[in-house]
C-alpha cells in the first residue's frame, strides 16, 4: 500500500440522538482516488464532511475519535479549522456558486489569502476553469453572475472555485451527479489529473464511475463502514456479500 | 382496469366548486378594498390642495381695483396692499371694495402664495404670509440623511452580528428586543430626545440650539434602526446556508464570509430596508415636532433648528381656517409628501431593483 494521508481511527458521529457514523476505521492513501459507496443516508456524505470539519457546523452534531492528516488529528484543540479547510478542499453535492460573476467566484478563495494581483488572480482564474473544464464556456462572460449558468456549469465552476485555493486534499460529493455525460466524462479525466497532486475522497453513486475513476473504494451502509480495499477487488471479489450484493444491483 | 382509468368527457368534465369560487372573489375583493382606500386618500389631499391653484378672478380684482383708485384719485398702491384692502378685516373707514365675495379674495391670496412657494421663507402666518417650501423640504432632507446615516449602519451591523456570530441565546434575546423597537411609539422616542438627548448632545457638542436636525437626527434613526435590522436580518437568514458553507469551505473566516459572501448576496433585501427606514423617517411628523425646533431655517448647519414637511403639517394643521390659502397649502404639502415616497418606492421597484436583480441573479 502507499502512503498513508488520512488515518481514521473509531469514528463516531451523532446528530443528536441519532447515530449517523459507527466506529470509522479507515486509511486513505496518498495521492489516489478514493471513492465511498452506499446506498442513500448511510452517512457518506456526513463522513466526508468529518474530514475538514464541515459537521462543526451544525450544532447537533456530536463526534468521538480521530481524523489524521499526515500524523496531525484535526479534531484536536489546536487546530485551526480556517487552515485545516484551506487545506481540504470541498466540492458540495448541490452546487453552490455564489452570487456573484464567474470570475469573482474563482477569485474568491485566492483574495481571502490575500491574493490581490490582478494578473495573478487572472491567472489563477483561468487555469482553474481550464482545469476544471468550464474554460471554453465561459471565458467570454466571466463578468456575468455565476447562477445564469447551467446546473452542470455551475458544479464545474464550483470544481474550480475548490481547484483555486490549490488544496492538498479535495472531497467531492457527487460531484457529477448532475453532469451530462460529455462533461462528466471531462471531470473524471480531471479527476485521474488531479491524483497526480492531490488526494481525492469521492462519494457517488454511480458504479462504473467508481470502478473507472477510483483506486481504492469503501463500502458503507446504515452508518457503518462494511468493507473497504483495492477498487478492482471490490468490484471483481469482495468479500462481503452485502457489497457484492450493492455492487451487482441485488440490493435488498 | 383499462377502462377505469380512460379519460371521459364525463370524469374530466369541468365542475364548479363554491368555496374555492367565493374564497377568490373575497381575496380579490379585499385587495382591491386596500387599493381603493389608499387611491381615495390620494384623491382626497389632492383635491384640497387643487383651489391653491384656482386663481382666474384675481386678475379681475387687480384690474378693477386699479380703475377705482384711479377714479378715486388715489395712485395706484403695490400689490400687496391690495390685498390687505380686499380682505373684510382690514376695512376701515376707506371707501374700501368689499363688494368681492370670499372666493375672489381667497383667490388673490392663492396668487400671492403661489408666487412665494418657490422661496425660502416660511412664515404661513403673518401680515404678508409666505409659503417658501425650500427651507422645509431641505430641512426635511437634512434630518433624514443625518438618521439614515446613523440607522443603516447600525442597523445593519446589528443584523449582520446577530445572523452571523451571536450564539444562539443571545440571538434569542437580540432580536425580539430591537425588534420591540418598532413598536415603540415615536412619541416616547420624541419626548427621549426633548427631555435628555438634546441636553446631552448639547454638553457634549456645545452648540447653541438646543433642539436641531441632529438631536431630530438621531432620534429618528432610533425609529428606522428596528425596521433597517428586521428586514436586513430576514435578508440575511435567507441567504443559503450553502454559500455560507461554499465559502468556509474554502478556507475563509466567519468574517469574510459574512462580509463578502453574506452581505452581498442580502443586497436586495438590504436595499429594501433602507428604502423603508428612508420612508419611515421621511414622514415622521411627531419626532420631528418635539425635537428639531421646528424653525425654518435654510442652512447646511447639522446643529441648526429645522422645520421638516410633515412636522408642518403636524404642527400647523389644527390652527388653519378650514379652505383657506394656508390649508391648501399644507395639503400640497401633503401631497409633495405623497408624491415623493411613491417615487422613492418606483425608482427602488422598477429601476435599482432591475439592476441589482441583474447583477446578483444572473436575470
Ligand atoms: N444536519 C443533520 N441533522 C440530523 N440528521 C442528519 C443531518 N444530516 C444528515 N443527517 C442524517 O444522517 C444520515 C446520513 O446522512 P448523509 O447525508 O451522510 O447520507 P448520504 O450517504 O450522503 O446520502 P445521499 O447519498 O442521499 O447523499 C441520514 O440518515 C440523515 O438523515
Ligand atoms: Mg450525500
Amino acid at each position: 500500500m502507499k502512503e498513508i494521508k488520512i488515518k481514521i481511527k473509531d469514528l463516531t458521529l451523532h446528530y443528536g440522538q441519532k447515530l449517523a457514523l459507527n466506529n470509522i476505521c479507515l486509511e486513505i492513501p496518498d495521492r489516489r482516488v478514493t471513492a465511498l459507496i452506499g446506498p442513500s443516508g448511510c452517512g457518506k456524505s456526513t463522513f466526508l464532511r468529518t474530514l475538514n470539519r464541515m459537521n462543526d457546523l451544525i450544532p447537533s452534531a456530536r463526534i468521538s475519535g480521530e481524523v489524521l492528516i499526515d500524523e496531525l488529528n484535526i479534531y484536536d484543540r489546536n487546530i485551526d479549522v480556517v487552515n485545516l479547510r484551506k487545506r481540504v478542499g470541498m466540492v458540495f453535492q448541490k452546487s453552490n456558486p455564489f452570487s456573484k460573476s464567474i470570475y469573482e467566484n474563482v477569485a474568491y478563495g485566492p483574495r481571502i489569502n490575500g491574493i490581490n494581483e490582478r494578473k495573478v488572480l487572472d491567472e489563477i482564474v483561468e487555469t482553474s476553469l481550464k482545469r476544471a473544464a468550464i474554460w471554453n464556456e465561459v471565458k467570454d462572460r466571466l463578468r456575468d453572475s455565476a447562477l445564469g449558468l447551467s446546473g452542470g456549469q455551475q458544479q464545474r465552476l464550483c470544481i474550480a472555485r475548490t481547484l483555486s485555493v490549490n488544496p492538498d486534499v479535495i472531497l467531492m460529493d457527487e460531484p457529477a451527479s448532475a453532469l451530462d455525460p460529455l462533461s462528466t466524462s471531462k471531470i473524471e479525466e480531471l479527476i485521474h489529473q488531479l491524483k497526480e497532486q492531490y488526494t481525492i475522497v469521492i462519494v457517488t453513486h454511480n458504479m462504473q464511475q467508481a470502478a473507472r475513476v477510483s483506486d481504492y473504494t469503501a463500502f458503507f451502509y446504515l452508518g457503518e463502514l462494511i468493507e473497504f480495499g483495492k477498487t478492482k477487488t471490490i468490484f471483481t471479489n469482495p468479500t462481503i456479500k452485502q457489497t457484492e450484493d450493492y455492487i451487482t444491483g441485488r440490493f435488498g | 382496469m383499462a377502462e377505469n382509468t380512460r379519460f371521459t368527457a364525463e370524469s374530466l368534465k369541468k365542475k364548479f366548486r363554491l368555496s374555492e369560487f367565493l374564497a377568490e372573489k373575497f381575496i380579490t375583493g379585499i385587495a382591491f378594498l386596500s387599493i381603493t382606500i389608499i387611491v381615495l386618500i390620494f384623491v382626497f389631499v389632492f383635491r384640497e390642495a387643487i383651489p391653491l391653484f384656482r386663481t382666474g378672478k384675481a386678475k379681475e380684482v387687480a384690474v378693477k381695483e386699479q380703475v377705482t383708485k384711479i377714479n378715486e384719485g388715489l395712485k395706484p398702491e403695490s400689490y400687496g396692499d391690495t390685498v390687505n384692502q380686499a380682505s373684510p378685516v382690514v376695512v376701515t373707514n376707506k371707501p374700501a371694495p368689499q363688494a368681492y365675495d370670499e372666493d375672489v379674495i381667497r383667490q388673490v391670496e392663492n396668487k400671492k402664495a403661489l408666487k412665494t412657494l418657490n422661496t425660502a421663507t416660511w412664515q404661513p402666518v403673518s401680515d404678508n404670509p409666505r409659503y417658501g417650501l425650500w427651507s422645509l423640504f431641505f430641512g426635511t432632507l437634512k434630518v433624514t440623511l443625518i438618521a439614515i446615516l446613523i440607522a443603516a449602519p447600525l442597523g445593519i451591523l446589528a443584523a449582520l452580528f446577530t445572523s452571523a456570530f451571536a450564539p444562539t441565546w443571545l440571538r434569542e434575546i437580540l432580536k425580539p428586543a430591537i425588534e420591540l423597537l418598532a413598536g415603540f411609539p415615536s412619541v416616547v422616542i420624541g419626548f427621549f430626545a426633548l427631555m435628555v438627548m438634546a441636553s446631552f448632545f448639547q454638553d457634549l457638542f456645545g452648540y447653541a440650539s438646543r433642539l436641531n436636525a441632529f438631536v431630530g437626527g438621531v432620534a429618528m434613526s432610533l425609529a428606522a434602526i428596528p425596521i433597517i435590522y428586521t428586514i436586513t436580518e430576514d435578508a440575511l437568514s435567507s441567504v443559503p446556508a450553502t454559500y455560507k458553507e461554499a465559502s468556509l469551505a474554502l478556507g475563509a473566516n466567519h468574517w469574510q464570509t459574512a462580509f463578502f459572501v453574506t452581505l452581498p448576496a442580502a443586497t436586495p433585501g438590504i436595499f429594501a430596508s433602507i428604502l423603508l427606514g428612508t420612508g419611515r423617517v421621511f414622514g415622521e411628523t411627531m419626532i420631528a415636532l418635539m425635537a428639531t425646533g421646528n424653525a425654518a431655517l435654510l442652512s447646511a448647519n447639522p446643529f441648526e433648528s429645522v422645520r421638516t414637511l410633515a412636522a408642518t403639517i403636524g404642527a400647523e394643521m389644527a390652527e388653519v381656517v378650514y379652505g383657506d390659502t394656508h390649508y391648501s397649502v399644507l395639503f400640497l404639502i401633503g401631497a409633495l409628501l405623497f408624491i415623493f415616497s411613491f417615487g422613492m418606492n418606483a425608482l427602488a421597484e422598477f429601476y435599482i431593483k432591475g439592476r441589482l436583480m441583474k447583477r446578483f441573479m444572473g436575470r
